[in-house]
């Protein structure tokens, strides 16, 4: 049964003056028990933005439209009301800077006994063995537990975050950009942490990044954003090897790789803005392959094979051709 | 002659004591930032140096340029040695000699244009000639940094750019007074993957017209594929040092190696096999005896903790500081 389901998921920023911006542009996604999706994209393409919606933690000025399905309930039904039980118990999420998650005037032992006492898991001495036993889970020592966040470095603190995000026994962790600030070996140590993770505890992991090589090695699936929607979404492997929407054959293209010989080239352009209605294909204007119907007709999501879905005009061309 | 010729440099920042430290007359402690770093950089070269934070490498690339001042060693530019000429006598070297830094969001003032952004260089060195001609290198320096055709740009505001055409305004501040050093410090990390690709590739053809670059990384995929040489950095010293396809695939250094292998490849059926290094590199005030990495180094041997290896073969165009390359 599927784990997470996001079903057309719409999110709206109020900009004043009666403009608003379309930063989520009805976004469908469906994770497994245990399975690693990766959700890329361009800076302001809407990666973050459907995650905090997923999470029921956009600001007051955002308006959200869909399904949030946890084990087929809808938990955004009810607002702030039904998401709240599932925070951090069954959804827990790990931030970029893991400075801001943790409180710098306490203890990180405090902060993980005082979530697992505000959600009934343990308490007192109980709680605080459960934090060695999670501390350890992420390869920090025991005995650093009664430290405070300055005292750990940028890769320790992430742990500490990844540590505190685990403490309930959620089902899926959301990670967005979870080593982006982190050096590469530092990086290797976090990423090899979660894929441990997942792996030891059945955890489902949605990780949010602009970095491809990293989604590449770690996650099972991936699904691609532009301009607030999903172009294209599929196993990893495909989506490198096969890629059905220019976006994505573009994006790997323009990413270096250790050993690559092949030319680099830059995806000319940039992103439309979603503060006004875009017409047609969204990338067209970037698109070394887009004709006539791109300009005119918006191509919609469609499965092409078996868990493969993809936003493009030229599959139909294709498909008719073939 | 090589155009940049560092020898032996170093960098210490002393730390302050507090007050407990001075009245109990505690020994000064420094920051050993850059520790004893030695190479060379051609016209028409571009070499990355490359390593974690803290390894030294932006400390290095600023010493260069005389903005940081180095306890030892010797920095020549065109044969000449420029380590202890005074402000004055400077100021005709500065022009040759630009930096690009990592944030365009930053490092270019909001208020002034695109025009204005270029041309205060030339009006800072007082050279350019009228205001015709000035206007005429601005226009030059767009257009070789590709923001064609300059009048779509001259007038305006970084706040009207995209990242990667912030990042080409401040390329063509640094460009347009004909320098032959550029110092480009992590120029494309703050820029999304799409333009990347563009800024680099635009280095590289700067490069290819006899521009010598000094570029900073801590992204080997980008030193692999833009740099002719590579030199790695760890905790203040080069411990590795070539041309960056012998390094890339040939690596010698115990860290050099640990480093390239935990390099995420773009292509999934790449698996990788990373050679995780446990902990992070130790802070420059206390560095390890002997190999500063013996500690991390998973290949050490005993005599690791005494000896500090050289760079070797000595004259080599491919060289690393360990005792177990032979």
């Amino acid at each position: 049964m599927t784990l997470l389901a996001l079903d057309d998921l719409h999110v709206w920023f109020d900009l004043g003056e009666g403009r608003e911006l379309h930063a989520v542009q009805g976004v469908s996604l469906e994770l497994e028990p245990g399975q690693r999706l990766g959700l890329v994209g361009e800076s302001g393409c809407g990666k973050t933005t459907t995650v905090l919606g997923l999470l029921g933690l956009l600001p007051p000025s955002a308006s959200v439209a869909g399904r949030v399905l946890l084990n087929s309930v809808d938990i955004l039904a009810g607002g702030e009301e039904s998401i709240r039980p599932h925070r951090w118990t069954d959804l827990a999420i790990v931030f970029q800077g893991a400075m801001n998650a943790l409180n710098p005037v306490q203890t990180v032992e405090a902060q993980i006994v005082e979530a697992l006492e505000l959600h009934g898991r343990a308490s007192g001495r109980a709680a605080r063995v459960r934090v060695g036993e999670l501390l350890e889970a992420v390869g920090i020592p025991r005995d650093r537990a009664t430290r405070y966040p300055h005292e750990f470095s940028g890769g320790m603190r992430q742990r500490a975050a990844i540590a505190m995000a685990l403490a309930c026994n959620p089902s899926v962790l959301v990670a967005d950009e979870p080593t982006t600030a982190l050096d590469v070996m530092v990086q290797a140590q976090i990423l090899e942490l979660l894929d441990s993770l997942c792996r030891d505890f059945g955890l489902a992991l949605l990780l949010v990044t602009h970095d491809l090589p990293v989604v590449a090695q770690l996650c099972d699936r991936a699904a691609v954003m532009y301009a607030g929607e999903i172009v294209e979404q599929g196993p990893v492997d495909a989506l490198f090897h096969d890629p059905r929407h220019p976006y994505t054959r573009l994006l790997f293209a323009a990413t270096p790789d250790l050993h690559g010989h092949d030319a680099l080239a830059s995806i000319p352009g940039s992103p439309p803005r979603l503060d006004r209605l875009v017409e047609g294909c969204p990338f067209a204007p970037r698109c070394d392959r887009a004709f006539d119907r791109c300009a005119v007709q918006r191509p919609l999501l469609r499965e092409l094979d078996a868990g493969r879905e993809a936003a493009c005009h030229l599959n139909d061309v294709l498909a008719v051709t073939a | 002659m090589s155009l940049l010729e560092v020898q032996d440099l170093a960098v210490e920042y002393p730390l302050a004591r507090g007050l407990v430290g001075s009245v109990g007359r505690r020994p000064r402690q420094s920051v050993h930032a850059v520790d004893g770093i030695s190479f060379t950089l051609e016209r028409g070269e571009l070499l990355a140096l490359v390593g974690e934070s803290g390894c030294g490498k932006t400390t290095t690339a600023q010493t260069v340029l005389r903005l940081v001042e180095p306890v030892r060693g010797r920095i020549s530019f065109e044969g000449g040695e420029i380590t202890k000429l005074g402000q004055r006598q400077l100021r005709p070297l500065r022009r040759r000699m630009q930096i690009v830094y990592q944030d365009p969001y930053e490092s270019l003032d909001p208020r002034l244009t695109v025009r204005a952004a270029v041309e205060e260089p030339l009006l800072i060195h007082h050279v350019g000639g009228s205001k015709s001609q000035r206007e005429e290198r601005v226009r030059e320096a767009l257009e070789r940094v590709e923001l064609t055709p300059p009048e779509l740009f001259l007038q305006r505001y970084p706040h009207e750019l995209s990242g990667g055409q912030r990042q080409r305004v401040a390329i063509a501040a640094a460009i347009v007074l004909e320098p032959d050093l550029l110092v480009a410090d992590e120029p494309v990390s703050m820029l999304d993957v799409s333009v990347r690709a563009g800024v680099l590739t635009l280095l590289d053809r700067l490069r290819a017209g006899g521009l010598a670059v000094l570029m900073i990384t801590h992204d080997l995929s980008t030193a692999a594929r833009f740099a002719d040489r590579i030199a790695v950095m760890y905790l203040g010293r080069i411990v590795e040092e070539g041309p960056a396809a012998e390094v890339v695939a040939n690596p010698q250094h115990p860290y050099t190696k640990a480093l390239l292998s935990v390099v995420p490849r773009r292509d999934p059926r790449e698996r990788m096999r990373p050679q995780i290094l446990q902990g992070e590199a130790p802070d420059a005030v206390r560095i390890p005896p002997g190999c500063r990495f013996h500690p991390r180094c998973p290949a050490a041997i005993p005599a690791c903790r005494q000896i500090d290896p050289e760079l070797r073969p000595e004259g080599a165009a491919h060289r690393a500081a360990c005792i177990l390359v032979s």
